[in-house]
């Protein structure tokens, strides 16, 4: 089998669990919308201008969707006992990594799919513009990239849905700083080069993790 | 092999005793008294050599992490592990000293200013590596996670620099491509600041490198004697 095909058979492995039972997806939407509408309450008082919270409101909800897609990845795949048998798969461990990070870059995209349409109805502004999509992908692909790395090593811990956020966030800010300023920017009506330095800023962030995470992430499935 | 690590702490110790009331001297004394801000300019020095500490130290913990995971030795893991915990208190110290000169130069404590906002990133990670190791018991795979952590939390360190040059600062910048932008009396006293803040941080991390030794020692013999 080339590398290719293992990769996607792990991700095919995942798709098909979560497709029984649909558990995760579902947590995730509803989780994405409950911080929306909560967004809004919190912000309806104050704010006159709904485009200059509009950004920031639509990364903390993909973040907060994905966190807790990628709690629930590793968590299955160690209390069922599957990470011994991934483990010993004839497969190099890189492989396990891209295939495990695919699959959440997946459900995060598939969540983002039903977020937007909704998104731009309850804030009343169109979200639906080509860059603006770039930069949601890069900045899902950034934040899951990194993420599956530090889920491997939660499910580890003594605390460890607890312990994922406290890790990820503070590594992850400065790509959703990124990503904020960038569909800012996009939301504004600014042209692609005023923000292109933010789409690279991201797209160097996606780069540099994703070599890193694929890197060590021997070192952290290691019995 | 202890006998040597105590004449190098030894010496470190007093040669950071020394060069502390140096700095001190240079700071308050030799220092000249800053045009508009006055005397509480003089928090600058240490604000900026503990700030310094901070950032070297977490370099110290990705150099020694990289080492870990390429050896696998525990003396790896044990400076990793010191130098994070002597960066994170020097970095908390830059952060509530910036604070207060923040509070005469700009009359607030506190601002999101980017400078301020990285430094407060960069302290919430190695904060987190902390947590890391406190919520793993068995021993190689906290080091190694640890090391994983140290090396992607220094690598965003660059990334998040970047930022702040695109996102508008109203940090002041002493480091400029043409020079330093101060006075000679006041570049001398910063300069031997550094260094002398860089000598205390090896001292500090000596002692606490030893300290982890000894303690590792301590639970050999309680495991030899089979409690």
């Amino acid at each position: 089998m080339s590398f290719l095909r293992k990769v996607l058979a792990i991700v095919q492995k995942d798709l098909a669990v979560e497709l029984r039972t649909r558990e995760m997806l579902s947590s995730m939407f509803v989780f994405a919308l409950l911080v929306i509408v909560i967004f809004n309450f919190a912000f309806e008082l104050r704010v006159e201008n709904v485009r200059q919270v509009a950004p920031g409101v639509l990364w903390v909800t993909f973040t907060f969707a994905g966190m807790l897609g990628l709690n629930r990845s590793f968590v299955l795949e160690k209390d069922k006992g599957c990470l011994e048998g991934l483990l010993l798969c004839p497969v190099d461990r890189t492989a396990i990594y891209f295939g495990k990070m695919l699959g959440n870059v997946i459900f995060m995209t598939l969540v983002e799919a039903i977020i937007l349409p909704i998104f731009s109805v309850l804030f009343n502004i169109s979200l639906f513009h080509p860059i603006l999509l770039l930069i949601v992908v890069l900045g899902t692909l950034g934040f899951a990239g990194v993420g599956t790395l530090f889920s491997a090593m939660a499910v580890h811990t003594r605390a460890r849905e607890v312990m994922l956020p406290v890790l990820l966030f503070p590594v992850v800010v400065p790509a959703m700083i990124a990503a904020v300023k960038a569909s800012g920017g996009i939301l504004d009506g600014q042209a692609f080069s005023e923000i292109a330095h933010w789409v690279r800023l991201l797209t160097v962030f996606d780069v540099v993790f994703l070599a890193i995470s694929f890197m060590t992430f021997d070192y952290v499935v290691e019995e | 092999m202890i006998s040597k690590n105590y004449r190098l702490s030894d010496f470190l110790t007093w040669a950071s005793a020394i060069a502390m009331i140096v700095a001190l001297y240079l700071v308050f004394v030799y220092a000249p008294t800053e045009r508009t801000m006055g005397d509480m300019q003089r928090i600058f020095y240490f604000h900026v050599s503990t700030a310094w500490v901070g950032f070297f130290a977490f370099f110290v913990t990705l150099v020694a992490s990289i080492a870990y995971l390429w050896k696998g030795t525990r003396r790896w893991d044990i400076v990793a592990l010191s130098s994070v915990e002597v960066g994170v208190t020097f970095m908390t110290m830059a952060i509530i000293s910036g604070s207060i000169w923040a509070k005469v130069a700009w009359n607030v404590w506190w601002t999101w200013d980017p400078r301020l906002t990285t430094s407060t990133i960069l302290w919430l990670i190695y904060v987190s590596y902390l947590m890391l190791r406190n919520a793993i018991d068995e021993e190689g795979r906290r080091a190694r996670f640890a090391a994983v952590h140290g090396i992607v939390g220094f690598v965003s360190v660059p990334i998040t620099f970047m930022a702040i040059r695109w996102w508008r600062t109203i940090h002041p910048v002493i480091l400029e491509s043409e020079g330093f932008s101060l006075a000679t009396p006041m570049l001398i006293t910063l300069l031997f600041c550094i260094a002398t803040f860089t000598l205390l941080y090896f001292t500090l991390l000596v002692y606490r490198v030893r300290l982890e030794q000894l303690t590792d020692e301590v639970e050999q013999l309680k495991h030899k004697l089979g409690r």
